[in-house]
């Protein structure tokens, strides 16, 4: 059977890879459109902490001999805590000023992380094994889908909802949404919001070094890794409208799909399809699909 | 007016006479080589520090070995892959710093650029990283050396191996810009002209991370052989997702255009049996082990290809410069290229009119882990592509220094 000159079976297989990948912009732009929602920060050095949490999984496999399973919460912790120093001794002094200042910080430190791992590793990137457990694949009939894939989007997704859900439905998260809302009357209630600004920026921080260490066995563990994702991760976020949780979540995974959609149609344009879409939303929906006007 | 005129012109040609005196020698006293390559991007395994490196390498040992009336200095910039900085870089180095040769120029964009200037400036281009094959041929000039490989000699090598021992259907997965496609153009030709053929292409944008969708087209296609018209890190991600996928073993890679530190970097588990082609391989012989140990030592990494021609196309040059005693472009270029090359880099190797060094390349096959003894062991050397044979014949060249 074929749908507009494309077998099925291989279409079925493309959608199938763009969730995949469409998982990887969730994460990142959850952790993007978190940051932004309560720090007000464009937090340009995402690439490079999802980039350092691969390589510090990486560094832990083979200086250490710590495992995948290990790193996926060790990994997050170190970069997570790395992003805590960066907000308590410089992103804080930034929040009074305009946007540009922290996207320009961030974006700075993106560059000199960068440059400190590739100054050290070289760029031609390091191989990281699939871990024993998650190595083969099945046959869907299809496609053969790696096991490791599979997995990506299983913890990706579970990982996005269960932050979704601690948001919207606790009371932390309840916190955490007055505190974009009305930091003054928050912290004028008893709450410690420099505290609660700090923990997340940290925990938005190793939502992207939990991405790394999920892409470092499907990818090189490169020092460009994250700047060539970067990009259009940003897209990703505006699209589906600044600060918006489940806008995020969504929109990473549609675009993953129609990405996949165009390697197969018009395999030219994949790089920019996402781009296209964004100057469209940006035409008919400034917000962004999921965002609320100002 | 008029006299005015007359005089200035009496005194350039009376300048001109007597910078044509000054040529006969080394101006300065002093031979400057300037390293323009790519000190942090893409290309900085396959160049970068250990070309500059090489060149280094390549004056210790001349001074060593001629002790040279003159001096030798070296310049060293980052071009950043770009070939407006390429091309300011050069013209300063030329104009204000008297550089006599600009050397390495990995990425043909800045390569094109700087012969062109070098040309005009009458100085030399001595090339060791760029691949494409319109430095010697529609764009060649007297004044450019192309010295390592190029597009030609790799696609010439490993597709034609390749489709000899039996991989006779290809697809192609392309990077999507002039080198990638120049590369499956000549690749294409060559898997046809020996008896195979191409199901056909994939154009993924550069550069990619995720080659999955790729793959499963070129799994879909059907072909034995997938052809990788890519360099770098798409090149290393494509191979490490095609295991992954389960589409090789069953189908095969042919990496077309790849270096010992991709291999190195995959590890041997990604990329064990593929084949490719290359100009140097560290363990061949005695003295490609003896210079490469020397450079490991520094480098802490074996050389690619790019950097051991590096130091021979450097060395090759002051030879030549100490022979005809003068810096003067177009006496050395006569001199380098009247003078065979025979060392530990180059075997059987000329410098042809078009400016194209021609030299044995070699196809390798990766190694599989168990058959290793060790970090960098990675080439079975499979056959010596004679130097003639290697390269674009002159009979098929539009360059117009070739006299047909």
């Amino acid at each position: 059977m074929e749908i507009f000159g494309v077998p099925s079976a291989l279409l079925g297989s493309q959608l199938l890879v763009g969730l995949i990948n469409g998982s990887f912009y969730a994460i990142l732009s959850l952790g993007l459109a978190i940051i932004f929602g309560l720090l007000n920060i464009i937090n340009f050095a995402h690439g490079a902490q999802y980039m350092m949490g691969a390589f510090v999984a990486w560094i832990a496999l083979t200086k250490f001999g710590v495992n995948y399973w290990v790193a996926l919460f060790l990994s997050p912790i170190i970069i997570g805590a790395l992003g805590v120093v960066i907000e308590r001794t410089m992103l804080r002094k930034l929040y009074k000023l305009d946007h540009l200042y922290g996207l320009l910080l961030t974006f700075g430190l993106a560059l000199i992380f960068e440059g400190l791992f590739r100054d050290q590793y070289g760029i031609s990137g390091q191989s990281y094994p699939v871990p024993e457990l998650l190595q083969g694949g099945v046959n869907l009939g299809f496609m053969f889908l790696p096991i490791y894939r599979g997995w990506v989007v299983v913890a990706a997704l579970t990982v996005c909802f269960g932050t979704w859900f601690v948001i919207e439905k606790t009371k932390l998260g309840a916190y955490l949404r007055a505190g974009t809302e009305n930091p003054q009357i928050v912290q004028a209630l008893g709450i410690n919001v420099p505290l609660l600004i700090t923990f997340t920026y940290g925990f938005g921080v190793a939502l992207a070094a939990f991405a790394g260490v999920l892409a470092a066995p499907v990818y090189q563990v490169n020092p460009l890794m994250g700047a060539n994702l970067i990009i259009v991760v940003f897209a990703v976020v505006v699209i589906g409208g600044m600060g918006s949780i489940m806008g995020s979540i969504l929109t990473g995974l549609g675009l993953g799909l129609i990405e996949g959609l165009t390697r197969v149609f018009y395999p030219e344009a994949s790089a920019v399809v996402v781009f296209v879409i964004m100057v469209i939303v940006l035409l008919v929906r400034p917000a962004g699909l999921f965002g609320k006007a100002a | 007016m008029q006299m005015k005129k007359l005089t200035t012109l009496a005194c350039a040609a009376a300048f001109a006479t007597l910078s044509g005196a000054a040529s006969a020698q080394i101006s300065g006293n002093t031979v400057k080589i300037a390293v323009l390559t790519d000190m942090s991007g893409t290309y900085s395994d396959v160049a970068g520090p250990g070309a500059v490196l090489a060149t280094q390498m390549a004056i210790d040992d001349f001074i060593a070995e001629a002790k040279p009336a003159f001096k030798v200095e070296m310049v060293s910039a980052d071009h950043q892959n770009k070939a407006d900085i390429a091309s300011n870089r050069a013209r300063q180095w030329f104009e204000r710093d008297g550089v006599d040769t600009v050397t390495e120029l990995v990425t043909t964009s800045t390569a094109l650029a700087v012969m062109k200037i070098a040309k005009e400036m009458d100085r030399v281009a001595l090339m060791s990283g760029p691949a494409s094959t319109p430095i010697t041929n529609e764009q060649c000039n007297d004044r450019t050396v192309h010295y390592t490989y190029d597009t030609y000699s790799l696609a010439n090598g490993t597709a034609k191996a390749v489709t000899q021992q039996g991989g006779k259907n290809w697809f192609f997965l392309t990077a999507d810009y002039a080198f990638g496609q120049s590369l499956e153009k000549d690749s294409s030709a060559v898997v046809v002209a020996n008896g195979g053929k191409v199901l056909g292409s994939v154009r993924h944008p550069f550069p990619a991370s995720d080659f999955s969708s790729f793959l499963l087209q070129a799994q879909a296609s059907g072909a034995q052989i997938i052809g990788l018209a890519n360099a770098g890190a798409d090149t290393t991600n494509a191979i490490k997702q095609a295991a992954e996928f389960g589409i090789t073993p069953k189908q095969q890679l042919a990496g077309l255009l790849m270096f010992i530190s991709d291999v190195h970097s995959l590890g041997l588990q990604n990329a064990q049996t593929m084949y490719l082609t290359t100009g140097f391989y560290w363990d061949f012989d005695d003295g490609t082990r003896a210079w490469s140990k020397r450079f490991f030592d520094k480098h802490k990494k074996m050389p690619t290809m790019v950097q051991a021609g590096q130091y021979s196309s450097v060395l090759h040059y002051l030879r030549a410069v100490n022979a005809v005693g003068s810096d003067d472009a177009g006496k050395v270029m006569e001199q380098m290229k009247k003078t065979p090359i025979n060392d530990f880099f180059a075997k059987n190797g000329r410098i042809r009119e078009d400016g194209r060094m021609v030299h044995d390349m070699y196809l390798a096959q990766v190694k599989t882990p168990e058959e290793s003894k060790g970090p960098w062991d990675y080439y079975h050397i499979r056959a010596t592509i004679p130097a003639e044979e290697a390269f674009l014949p002159l009979s098929e060249s539009v360059c117009p220094l070739v006299k047909k």
